[in-house]
């Protein structure tokens, strides 16, 4: 069973994953991505928009769907909303398997998947004074497609 | 019937949400767009390009084709960008 979180506050990643291992020995491999907001061209923060009640849904079948897929003994989906600053971390995935290669591969997957299935949206502010409405990237579906 | 704006189609129809009642003779996602797209100038730019929309109906993704009743929660947002 996931543990699956939309919030405003920052998360604990070292404590996050501390849950993950906590009193199990059949662990092998603990895979994390971390997204960051990242400083583009006079950005001044990103604004996250989701879908209450929906995405925790869609955030539940993406996790499902990856345990179906790979061996996992536990997995983490962590994904802020509201203004948020370069810098600032907006989403964490933790995925912990028997071995390197079903964590690797399914933190890869829920991360694609988070980026195309989930809804969520971004604005961009900049320091100028005007926004806009980050818009889906082919690439990010191309990537998605090939699970 | 609930319906529900995110991210620019909100901004286009001025609210994030509205209570209308189902035309009968509307029947899919897409007969809703058009219907929604006649409430106000607004609407009209939100819905001007259905091609750029995406919907859940009760909260998973739909498609145009897809049927819809009065109980339902239909929602109206741009592809999603987040992670």
């Amino acid at each position: 069973m996931a543990r699956i979180i939309v919030q405003e506050a920052e998360f604990d990643i070292a404590a996050e994953m501390a849950a993950l291992t906590a009193s199990r020995t059949d662990i092998g491999a603990l895979a994390s991505f971390t997204g960051i907001c990242r400083a583009d061209e006079g950005l001044a923060a990103m604004v996250l928009e989701h879908y209450p009640g929906m995405t925790e849904r869609a955030m539940a079948r993406i996790a499902a769907e990856a345990e179906g897929r790979w061996p996992l003994t536990g997995c983490t989906l962590i994904h802020r909303v509201g203004r948020l600053p370069p810098g600032a971390p907006i989403v964490l995935v933790l995925t912990a398997s028997g071995h390197r290669g079903a964590a690797l591969d399914a933190c890869a997957f829920l991360m694609d998947w988070l980026k195309t299935r989930a809804p969520f949206w971004k604005r961009e502010e900049f320091t100028a004074g005007h926004a806009r409405w980050v818009e889906a990237r082919a690439e990010d579906d191309a990537a998605a497609e090939r699970w | 019937m609930q319906i529900l704006y995110f991210a620019w189609v909100r901004e286009k129809t001025g609210c994030g949400g509205e209570e209308i009642t189902l035309p009968a003779e509307v029947r899919d996602v897409g007969g809703l767009m058009r219907h929604l797209a006649a409430l106000s100038p607004g609407h009209a730019a939100a819905f001007a390009n259905p091609a750029v929309i995406r919907a859940a109906v009760n909260q998973d993704f739909a498609t145009s084709g897809d049927l819809v009743t009065n109980g339902d929660e239909v929602a109206f947002f741009p592809p999603v960008t987040g992670g």
